[in-house]
């Protein structure tokens, strides 16, 4: 049998898989808000992996970061759509 | 491990993390348009890391039950503040770049129809300036 273990790294290096191929959107997006859009999967993607390497690893250390990291990418989103909208409201 | 029932459930909550992952980065290429590309990459990627965290706070109340110890639950409780940050976070930041692609002028591709097209988003000037003419109005009576 499969340990659990096994089983988390397996999917961070999953997640690690689909960041690579989310990427191609960021270097390839015709428009901005499309290479907005690649970023934030890649930040979602980038806390499940720490969630899973967490539970593979057991350190809580890593689950705080990854909370710490989805609210700086929520404030760095915010900001780019800011930047994007224009205007001087 | 043997294949208990708990081991089940956490086997296939890991494996729909996984297939909801794996959708949303798959409809981030497939999609034809930035809006059909945000919805299929939120809501796929979030629910997906949604799955992974259930699947971590099972694991971790699984062995804090056949344990007994403190440091499992908090691996628990640790991820369900994750989940809930995730949570908060994740919707308004796709809320908030659609509105900026809207706000620079992107159409949507031709199979999409446009609801907001031609509405002023800025209301607040026009009520302003409304309010102050029907004073004005009002004080030369």
């Amino acid at each position: 049998m499969i340990e659990f273990t096994t089983l988390f790294y397996g999917s961070a290096l999953l997640f690690g898989v689909l960041i690579i191929i989310c990427a191609l959107r960021v270097f390839l997006g015709p428009t901005t808000p499309d290479r907005v859009v690649g970023l934030d999967t890649i930040n979602t993607l980038v806390v499940g992996s720490m969630i899973a390497l967490g539970a593979a690893m057991w350190e809580t250390l890593f689950i705080d970061i990854a909370i710490v990291y989805a609210v700086l990418s929520f404030i760095t989103t915010l900001f780019i759509a800011k930047y994007l909208e224009g205007g001087e409201d | 491990m043997t294949l208990t029932l708990a081991v089940v459930v956490i086997i296939i909550l890991l494996y729909i993390s996984w297939i909801f992952n794996g959708l949303g980065t798959m409809g981030l290429h497939i999609f034809p348009d930035v809006y059909t590309r945000l919805h299929a990459a939120t809501k796929c990627t979030t629910f997906g890391t949604m799955f992974m965290s259930f699947t971590v706070i099972a694991y971790s109340t699984r062995l804090y039950i056949i344990e007994g110890e403190a440091r499992f639950l908090n691996m628990a409780i640790h991820t369900f503040i994750a989940l809930i940050a995730l949570l908060v976070t994740n919707p308004t930041g796709a809320h908030a770049i659609a509105r900026a692609a809207h706000k620079m002028g992107i159409k949507p591709a031709e199979a999409v129809k446009d609801d907001l097209e031609g509405a002023d988003l800025q209301q607040k000037k026009p009520v302003m300036m409304k309010k102050k003419d029907t004073s004005n109005e009002e004080g030369d009576k």
